[in-house]
């Protein structure tokens, strides 16, 4: 970019030979163009206290209802949180708190909650890791993105950044990596207790992905049959998982690598406490919420240990608006900000108005 | 020669032992000895630094020694070797440009060097080989071929004088473009050569030379030349510096010469000579240095705090090594040292676009690029020698805004140099100019007003001493019709104005010189009359004399002596009864500021003359000491004339030089004229140029002053403490606080000659004289305007390597025209030349050239603050700009364990500097106007606000530090509570890592382009393309980047980040407020400046009006209150 800026000064016509000793033409008058004059028209502002302030109040203006749109908005949403890690000895999840990745059978619990307030829309369900360094740099590269995109080659030969998640009994891992290999396996189902009897809730596990990512981003391996299994032929699965990957779901197209859960995971959270998105709770129809008030409970099957870490394990229920989850921040700052700049303003106008005024009178300096 | 050759090895200092044998042209010198060919390097000339072969290494290495060069090459290493966060394309990419970039530039400049080169190396010579002239280039020449050099030519390698077409074997060189002096100097050919005058003769001659080999001290040369004839005995002549044309001197009247080259190419003296003109380095660059220090050190304990932490953390083993994040076998067997000490590399890595390397670019972009408007700029274009303003070197164009001292020549720098004939007086008698008659004037003596008059005789005399006595020539025009009338006006040639001037000065009394003619001169005198003088001797003039003088014989068989000189070295050699009468007016018409000569004359008889012309001849031949015996003789002879009376010659003041002046003082420049002028005429230049004003009270210290006596130097002390103790008196103690401001109400000047200031410089006695020296320095400190007359060109550059070097390093201008201000103009920081009369030598070695000396008012109040503002605010803003771009980077460490993981995608990371925001900032630094070019050049004042480097302060620098500090902590908190809640889409789905470093990224690119918009006072439609340009740019990269898997990415961290960032309204509105969360303590500052500004404005354009109310004389003394009211003001 810098040399293109160079080149086009160049065309502006500089040959002139300055600077440059030896140059020719030396005793050229130099062009009384607007350019080379530095007489280009400009336009040039000056922020002074006459154009800020009202600049203030405007923004303030603005800034104000907006952050209480946010803030309303934020509070509306329900959300619901349980910490079902079961470090707490009356937990019904404490006696899973040690339990290993590949412990057989696997440990189940139950945690029975009480929602207050219906939720009305769609609800989402999250679950969520504390202490968990998904962002950790050595975790973070530890994937390989080709052998993701369904690169045959990549598939039997991974990347070394999996290591040491890329080969297993001799055998090439898919999907290699310490993402996939740490996949979060907990399984959580969802009952509304209603009069003793559990009814479960229909957990949607499709669209939960990003939808560049289950289409493009993440493939399976291509070949001349569907059957992953035989696509998968030669590799092994990851250390951790109980199953390979060709056996994620029952559905072939929320199976292998596109297997919405696994790219949930595949996208590294941001900071070590995070959420990701598990489940989605449709609403069936218009008469009835999403989730009524009531009694619940959640079963867990308890895979995922986290207790190694000093990690916890949440389960959240959240409905989402217009400006994503809930997040008071932004509604807050918004406000915040918008009533410094209005108060400045005020405090500003003041000042410079009797400033201004003692300026005028008073010329003599002291 | 044994003995020679033995002192030789006992000196010891000599690199180059032995000597080299030449034989002329080439032919062995006896049939018994084998004719060995002796290798010396050929007459090429190479001041190129490189060829095609070793461009590329040689390049390569020269870069790599530059420290920062340096630094990135090793970041970049450590990215290869070690696993670090980033690729080594990051850095790498960045550095490849840079270096890229400097290569084509160096290897540009090396092309025009190559050009310059071919030009003199294939220039074409004439050698005499076998009888016959051979064209050849310059560069073909070899040691011991015989050259053929004529008129005006300059001396193609260093040669043995052998004959000239004089028959005396004389020639007169120039040595102008070697050391500056543009008199003649007299060379000898070799007494047994002398006659050789053809090409035939000079081929038939057999010699050896034996010489020294070379060394680079021009006035030493040491040889023998063996002449050998077929029937005598060899003679053996001893040869001197007198015997040596050097190369780069030029042949002046005389017609061709011969000459044996004995020393080519790259071991001529003049090549020996040559040093490239010392690297001059700005206060700014000293700046940036100063700041990379700190940034280093910020760097550095960033490395060390992330480390130590790290270890911190992983001490608990779950974080070092939880199950879901193995290490590999190989990182769990490295020594904890070594992984230390990698990690700390890995931290340096990561951290180290802090500093940045696009800088260095662009700073030399800028001052490439921004050289251009100095020499683009047509109020600096001078109509009458059809030129602009030369830059010579871009380096110190913000150097122009920070000068504190003015070093300025008088002649032909504040004056015009073109000398006019005023007046003169004959016997004391004063005849000028009829102001009424001035286009009447003709050949008669009608039009002349006479003030008293003296004997017709005496008048014709005088008159006839001013055609004879000088050394100017007539050229004649190119047209062959030889009508001189046609060009009299314009064809007189001589090496100084003055001469022109005096003989132009004879023709309006009705004596024309006509010009030389077959050893006569020819003078038309007012009867239209032609008289004819042989010419016998001309005494040349040299500044130890400052007189010279002709010897002459009249057509009726006398012999006159006509002597013309400084009145100082005239009137100690003519009848003492002679002078008063003259003296007077001589005074006067220096009090006038006219350069005064007085003319003296002497009869000689036959038999005096005759013993002269002996002694005269002998010297000349003399080969020991010939300068010096010639000078004894001229010393004789030039004694017990007859003075006749003094001419008056005017160097008109340059247009606008006292303003331009005053401008300077008003800016608080502090300007000193160095002159080699007398006392008397530079005074009254600098109160015409209004450097000393009428309420100036002037401490002198010369000659005068000093008195003639013994006890010189114990007056000369007791002066500087008598002065010394008046001004410290007159200075309050916090004067140095005020340093600009123009608290005092008298003005001092001082008024010093070279002799005295040698006295200072170099004292008999050794106590107590560094004392002096010092006292001397705080006296010339603190006065306002210094005059020093009489300086030799060395003492120009001693004092201005004195105040150089002074406490605070003061930075210093010299501007000059002639080859005597080429000294002081190296010596200076900034070294300016006028492209004035007396040649080209010092715009050659300036940094910049101006026509006129009125222009360096717009170049330094102008051009100089403008470029001293947009560099220091591009220095501020890019190390501003890193540092909000890597804090984030840094802050994210605490949240990611430590691991070195990068915030920004390594697209990004690499871009920043290259695409994103170098353009807006470029731009800004080249055209940006916080004021406007006319107020800067109206209001001198303004030029105080830059002074100290005052935007490069650490003050700034703190400022724009904790401006990047905090906007960095704005965008890495913002975006992290923001995602406490990673939840930011209406479909519920989350944002993982990479999209938080996009939206911080995105704040950031934002928001350090705006506070540049928010900075800009001048938006021409450039400035508006990059900034909203790269912004667009930013975002249709971002698109681009992410919208594609990319094959040759290891990761597609990236795809679809940013269209997904973009889709989510949260985002949008957390990107928005902080930016403006960011931006909001900045403009509030500037609203506060400006308030202040325009308060600061309306005080000073009341005080304006009142002072415009006043009486114009009142203005000067009304001065200094302004200006304290000013400085109050600035205090506020």
């Amino acid at each position: 970019m810098a040399v293109n800026y160079n080149a086009k000064e160049e065309a502006d016509g500089h040959p002139s030979g300055v600077g440059v000793p030896g140059g020719a033409g030396k005793s050229r008058k130099p062009d009384n163009t607007a350019f080379k004059q530095q007489r280009l028209p400009a336009w040039q502002p000056i922020l002074t206290a006459g154009t800020v302030l009202p600049a203030f109040f405007i923004i303030g203006l603005i800034f104000i209802p907006i952050g209480i749109g946010i803030f309303v908005t934020s509070n509306n949403i329900r959300e619901y949180e349980i910490d079902y890690t079961g470090t707490d000895s009356s937990s019904p999840c404490n006696k899973c708190l040690n339990v290993s990745w590949n412990s057989t059978p696997p440990c189940t619990c139950t945690i029975n909650f009480t929602l207050d307030q219906p939720f009305e829309t769609n609800v989402f369900m999250y679950y969520g890791l504390s202490n968990f360094y998904q962002n950790h740099r050595r975790y973070v590269k530890s994937r390989d993105d080709s052998q993701l995109n369904g690169d045959n080659n990549s598939l039997l030969h991974p990347s070394k950044e999996c290591e040491p998640y890329s080969m297993s009994e001799n055998k090439p891992i898919a999907p290699c990596g310490a993402i996939a290999n740490s996949m979060f396996n907990d399984t959580l189902e969802l009952f509304r207790i209603d009069n003793e009897t559990r009814t479960p809730i229909t957990l949607n596990k499709k669209g939960i992905a990003w939808w560049t990512d289950k289409n493009v981003k993440f493939r399976n391996p291509s070949g001349n049959t569907n059957n992953l299994t035989a696509l998968f032929q030669g590799t092994t699965k990851p250390v951790n998982w109980p199953k390979p990957v060709y056996m994620l779901d029952s559905e072939t197209d929320n199976n292998g690598f596109i297997n919405e859960d696994f790219i949930v995971w595949m996208r590294t959270a941001a900071l070590p406490t995070f959420r990701k998105l598990y489940r989605l709770i449709e609403r069936k129809n218009n008469l009835q919420p999403t989730l009524q008030a009531g009694k619940y409970s959640l079963d867990i099957t308890y895979n995922y240990p986290v207790h190694s870490f000093d990690g916890r394990k949440r389960m959240i229920l959240s409905t989402i608006s217009w400006m994503g989850g809930k997040n008071p921040f932004l509604g807050i700052a918004y406000i915040t900000v918008g009533s410094i700049c209005f108060f400045l303003g005020v405090v500003l106008l003041v000042i410079h108005h009797k400033y201004g005024n003692r300026n005028t009178s008073a010329d003599i300096p002291n | 020669m044994f003995r020679w050759s033995i002192n030789r090895f006992c000196a010891g200092e000599e690199k180059r032992v032995g000597t080299r044998t030449v034989f002329v042209g080439h032919r062995p010198v006896s049939e018994t000895d084998a004719y060995v060919e002796q290798k010396f390097c050929d007459n090429r000339i190479v001041s190129s630094k490189y060829t095609v072969w070793n461009f590329l290494p040689k390049n390569l290495f020269e870069q790599f020694r530059r420290i920062a060069n340096f630094y990135f090459l090793i970041i970049f290493l450590v990215q290869v070797i070690v696993d670090t966060p980033t690729s080594p394309v990051t850095s790498g990419l960045p550095l490849f440009f840079v270096i890229i970039v400097t290569a084509i530039k160096q290897g540009y400049e090396d092309w025009l060097r190559h050009r310059a080169d071919k030009e003199v190396n294939k220039s074409s010579v004439f050698i005499v080989e076998n009888a016959k002239q051979v064209k050849k280039h310059s560069e073909k020449i070899k040691v011991g071929d015989i050259v053929e050099v004529k008129a005006d030519e300059t001396f193609p390698c260093d040669l043995i004088f052998l004959a000239s077409s004089n028959d005396d074997g004389i020639c007169y060189v120039t040595t102008a473009s070697l050391d500056g002096e543009s008199n003649f100097k007299t060379h000898y050919a070799v007494r047994d050569t002398t006659e050789l005058r053809t090409d035939d003769d000079i081929d038939s001659l057999t010699a050896a030379i034996e010489c020294e080999q070379p060394q680079p001290d021009l006035y030493k040369f040491v040889g023998r030349i063996n002449i050998y004839r077929s029937n005598q005995e060899t003679v053996a002549r001893s040869l001197g510096p007198e015997n040596l044309l050097l190369k780069g001197s030029t042949l002046k009247n005389t017609k061709k010469i011969y000459g044996v080259a004995v020393y080519t190419g790259m071991e001529t003296k003049m090549a020996l000579n040559y040093q490239g003109k010392s690297q001059k380095r700005s206060a700014v660059e000293k700046s940036i240095n100063a700041f990379l220090i700190v940034y280093l050190c910020i760097l550095v304990s960033k490395a060390t705090v992330c480390t130590t932490l790290k270890y911190i953390w992983q001490s608990n083993p779950f974080n070092d090594e939880p199950w879901y994040n193995q290490k590999t076998i190989k990182e769990r067997d490295t020594f904890k040292i070594l992984r230390m000490f990698t990690d700390f590399l890995s931290f340096m890595v990561l951290f180290n676009f802090i500093i940045p390397v696009s800088m260095y670019v662009t700073v030399e972009m800028q001052k490439f690029l921004g050289s251009f408007f100095i020499a683009w700029d047509k109020e600096m274009y001078d109509e009458e020698i059809k030129e602009g303003a030369l830059v010579n070197t871009s380096d110190l164009n913000e150097e122009l805004g920070q000068v504190e001292y003015v070093f300025t020549d008088k002649t032909g720098t504040l004056t015009e140099n073109s000398m006019k004939f005023i007046e003169c007086c004959i016997d004391g008698h004063k005849y000028k100019e009829g102001i009424s008659e001035v286009d009447g004037f003709s050949h008669t003596d009608g039009p002349l007003k006479y003030y008293g008059k003296a004997e017709k005789c005496r008048e014709e005399l005088f008159l006839r001493a001013l055609c004879l006595c000088h050394t100017v020539q007539i050229k004649e025009g190119d047209n062959v019709d030889g009508l001189i009338v046609n060009q009299e006006r314009s064809t007189y040639i001589a090496s100084s104005p003055d001469e022109i001037a005096l003989v132009k000065g004879a023709k309006k009394y009705g004596f024309t010189f006509l010009g030389h003619e077959a050893g006569c001169m020819k003078v038309q005198n007012q009867k239209n009359e032609i008289e004819k003088y042989q010419l016998l001797h001309v005494l040349n003039f040299d500044p130890v004399r400052r007189r010279m003088s002709v010897i002459v014989k009249t057509s009726t068989g006398k012999f006159l002596l006509f002597c013309k000189g400084a009145d100082s070295s005239v009137f100690p050699r003519v009848q003492q009864d002679e002078i008063q009468q003259t003296k007077v007016h001589v005074e006067r018409n220096a009090m006038d500021g006219y350069r005064t000569l007085c003319v003296a004359f002497k009869e000689l008889t036959q038999e005096d003359y005759k013993k002269m012309d002996e002694q005269l001849n002998e010297a000349k031949m003399a080969l020991q000491d010939r300068e010096e015996k010639m000078a004894r003789i001229f010393d004789v002879i030039e004694t017990d004339m007859h003075l006749i009376g003094a001419t008056a010659v005017e160097d008109r003041l340059q247009e606008h030089a006292a303003e331009t002046i005053e401008a300077l003082q008003t800016a608080g420049m502090k300007v000193w004229v160095l002159t080699g002028d007398k006392m008397e005429t530079a005074k009254s230049t600098c109160y015409a140029s209004r450097l000393f004003q009428t309420n100036t009270e002037l401490l002198e210290l010369t000659t005068k002053t000093m008195g003639d006596s013994d006890r010189k130097e114990d007056r000369l002390h007791e002066l500087l403490l008598e002065y010394h103790k008046k001004l410290l008196q007159d200075f309050p103690k916090n004067s140095g606080k005020l340093k600009r401001s123009w608290t005092v109400s008298q003005e001092y000047g001082l008024i010093i000659d070279g002799s005295t200031l040698s006295l200072i410089f170099n004292p008999s006695q050794d106590s107590s004289s560094s004392n002096y020296k010092s006292i001397f320095l705080q006296i010339c400190l603190k006065c306002t305007a210094v005059l020093c007359c009489r300086m030799a060109p060395l003492q120009k550059a001693q004092i201005v390597r004195m105040v150089k070097n002074t406490k605070g390093n003061p930075i210093t201008l010299s501007i000059g025209d002639g080859a005597n201000d080429v000294s002081m103009i190296l010596e200076a920081h900034v070294g300016i030349g006028i492209k004035g009369k007396e040649g080209r030598q010092a715009a050659r070695n300036s940094d910049y050239a101006v026509p006129r000396f009125k222009h360096l008012r717009k170049l330094l109040l102008a051009h100089g603050h403008l470029y001293y503002v947009r560099i220091a605010h591009l220095v501020q803003y890019f190390f501003y700009k890193n540092l909000c771009f890597i804090l984030p980077q840094f802050l994210y460490q605490f949240f990611c364990g430590f691991s070195q993981q990068p915030l920004y995608d390594a697209a990004y990371l690499t871009m920043y500097n290259i695409c994103f925001t170098s353009l807006p900032i470029l731009a800004y630094s080249l055209l940006e106007q916080h004021i406007n070019i006319e107020t800067l050049t109206s209001d001198p004042r303004l030029y105080m606000k830059i002074s100290d480097n005052a935007m490069l302060q650490w003050k700034p620098f703190l400022y724009w530090t904790f401006l990047g500090a905090f906007e960095g902590l704005v965008f890495f908190y913002g975006v992290y509570f923001l995602f406490q809640n990673s939840t930011l889409e209406d479909n519920g789905k989350v944002f993982g890592n990479w999209t938080f470093g996009t939206i911080v990224f995105t704040v950031l690119v934002f928001t350090v382009t705006l506070k540049l918009a928010l900075d800009t006072r001048f938006w021409t439609w450039m400035n508006h393309f990059v900034i909203w340009g790269s912004l667009a740019f930013y975002v249709f990269f971002s698109f681009f980047w992410g919208g594609i898997i990319w094959p040759f990415l290891k990761q597609q961290r990236m795809y679809f980040v940013f269209a997904h960032m973009v889709t989510s309204v949260s985002t949008w509105l957390a990107i928005v407020l902080l930016i403006f969360i960011s931006l909001f303590p900045e403009i509030l500052l500037v609203v506060f400046k400006n308030a202040k500004r325009k308060n600061h404005q309306k005080k000073l354009s009341s005080r304006k009006e009142s002072d415009s109310l006043s009486s114009r004389p009142s203005v000067r003394s009304s001065r200094p209150l302004l200006l304290r009211t000013f400085s109050d003001e600035s205090n506020v």
